[in-house]
């Protein structure tokens, strides 16, 4: 028997695109154990609540992480939203879901771009995020943000998008869904991408539920459940299926996050297609008070968020269950036994997102 | 042969143009709404306070007496409250992005010598009005105290001859 050693992976490592750090036991090539440890990103941003006005925590809720800001920023707001029953109208509804969907597919395009570098493909690295560029180019014209939308407010929106503005998305659209085709194709059908991907990181459908994950990563191994269909937003109007991927492994997940970058294409057109016109922000007075729990689904997976008011303008208590947070238990679960070439895939197929985390 | 999917894509790569843009040789484009930096009108400011009161940071100083207003642009998370809230629509933002800088100072801005004077002159009206309001309350409560003692005064007379 060959003789145990311990390789320390990250926080800093050129493959990690957030600082997470992997005692990594080793047998040989072998990985027989690993022992994550995170909190090197901690900045204390749910306490803020007891010191910042409800209205202003909005600006710290989508500053939580920079990848899923619309989506924390959406949480807190739906959260705070119900405890002071608050109807949001229906063009905000429409525009907040076209939102969501077009920092998913940045989320998700994104992710692919850091798979194709995980295993070594710099090219399709390349052509990912130039794709990706345009979505936070239709994001920033709409926004006035790339990443930090700063648009959401408790009671809807605080601009509005013009009609004329969500019709001239549809060609940049279009645009995206041909180049992304190519990418796609190469992601799914290249066999040297295969062989990097395919029955690496297998875990079945008891085990990740067992193991308690969501996401692409819960639904790449076949479970059925997607938060979206709860029907928070527009989503209850809009007509889409859950995808999902029988095969298990990191090429499964591959796969489900790739057709939901086309699915988000096609959410969106559907919402440009209905959003009706009105108002899109509804007068909010007084305080909160009360308590209310929010899930959505984040492009990594189902978030949490616990919102306790008591009737002043500061709340008392908010909670984040982060994605990321329930899929590391996964993530050490396939890290046993793999070879010590495949950690960088392992680590990256879940969509780490450590800032989210640790908040 | 599925590895060959991609040569195409990789060529063209290889012959067209970067997708980049070759800042700073080109200047880059900002759509309509980036919020780039927040500007301020001195001509059209009344120096109200408003936005020091909104901005989730912090990042404003309104000095009501130096008639100055001041923003520290490294504490500035551009988030557009300031601007949402200016009564006066004096502050706007910018699209140039906030330059890099190697200490965390603070912009201040003086008002222009126009609305200092606009708003000399508007204190001064204040003042005059508040003035006349108060020489018309006094004039009031004169007058109706003087009615006040012709009524007792009538009152009496009218006892008078009753009695």
């Amino acid at each position: 028997m060959s003789s145990r050693s311990v390789i320390p992976f990250g926080p800093q490592h050129p493959v990690l695109p957030e600082p997470i750090h992997l005692d990594l036991v080793l047998e040989d090539e072998k990985v027989v154990e690993a022992v994550p440890s995170i909190g090197f990103v901690h900045r204390g941003l749910e306490s803020l609540v007891t010191k910042k006005d409800f209205k202003e925590m909005v600006y710290v809720a989508e500053r939580i992480c920079g990848i899923c800001s619309f989506g924390h920023g959406f949480g807190y707001c739906d959260a705070v939203e119900h405890i002071m029953d608050i109807e949001v109208t229906e063009r905000a509804n429409y525009l907040r879901t076209i939102l969501f969907e077009m920092s998913r597919m940045h989320s998700h395009i994104l992710w692919l771009g850091l798979m194709a570098d995980a295993f070594g493909f710099e090219s399709l690295f390349m052509d990912t995020w130039r794709i990706r560029e345009k979505v936070l180019d239709m994001l920033e014209a709409a926004t006035g943000g790339r990443v930090i939308f700063s648009i959401l407010d408790v009671g809807g929106l605080r601009r509005d998008i013009p009609d004329d503005m969500l019709k001239s998305f549809l060609p940049v659209l279009d645009e995206i869904e041909k180049e992304l085709a190519i990418d796609v194709k190469a992601f799914l059908n290249d066999s040297a991408v295969k062989s990097r991907l395919c029955g690496v990181g297998f875990l079945s459908a008891e085990q990740v539920e067992k193991l308690g994950c969501c996401g692409p990563f819960l639904r790449g191994s076949g479970v059925k459940r997607d938060s979206r269909k709860l029907g928070y937003a527009a989503y209850d109007d809009i007509d889409f299926e859950i995808i999902t991927s029988d095969d298990c492994d990191t090429y499964g997940r591959t796969f489900v996050r790739a057709q939901e970058i086309l699915q988000s294409i096609s959410i969106i057109r559907q919402a440009i297609e209905k959003v009706p016109a009105g108002e899109v922000m509804v007068p909010v007075k007084g305080f909160p008070k009360g308590e209310h729990m929010t899930r959505i689904e984040q492009p990594r997976g189902e978030a949490c968020y616990y919102v306790k008011a008591n009737g002043t303008k500061f709340l008392e208590r908010m909670r984040v269950r982060t994605p990321t947070f329930a899929n590391i238990p996964a993530l050490t679960e396939t890290l046993q036994g793999c070879s010590l070439s495949d950690v960088p895939i392992l680590v990256v197929a879940i969509d780490p997102c450590i800032s989210c985390t640790e908040r | 042969m599925n590895n060959v999917n991609y040569i195409g894509q990789t060529l063209k790569n290889l012959f067209s143009k970067p997708a980049t843009v070759k800042y700073p040789f080109e200047p880059r484009e900002f759509p309509e709404r980036t919020r780039g930096h927040v500007e301020n009108d001195m001509d059209v400011c009344i120096l109200c306070g408003l936005c020091q009161m909104r901005c989730p940071t912090g990042a404003i100083t309104v000095d009501k007496k130096g008639q100055t207003w001041a923003i520290r642009p490294f504490s500035c998370i551009q988030c557009r409250s300031c601007v949402d809230n200016c009564p006066k629509k004096s502050l706007s933002m910018g699209q140039q992005y906030q330059e890099p800088g190697t200490e965390k100072i603070e912009k201040k801005f003086d008002l222009s010598d126009k609305q200092k004077e606009a708003l000399a002159e508007q204190a001064r009206i204040a003042v005059e009005k508040a003035a006349a309001a108060k020489a018309a309350m006094e004039a009031k409560k004169k007058a109706e105290a003087e009615a006040a003692a012709k009524a007792t005064e009538a009152a009496g007379s009218t006892a008078d001859v009753k009695g």
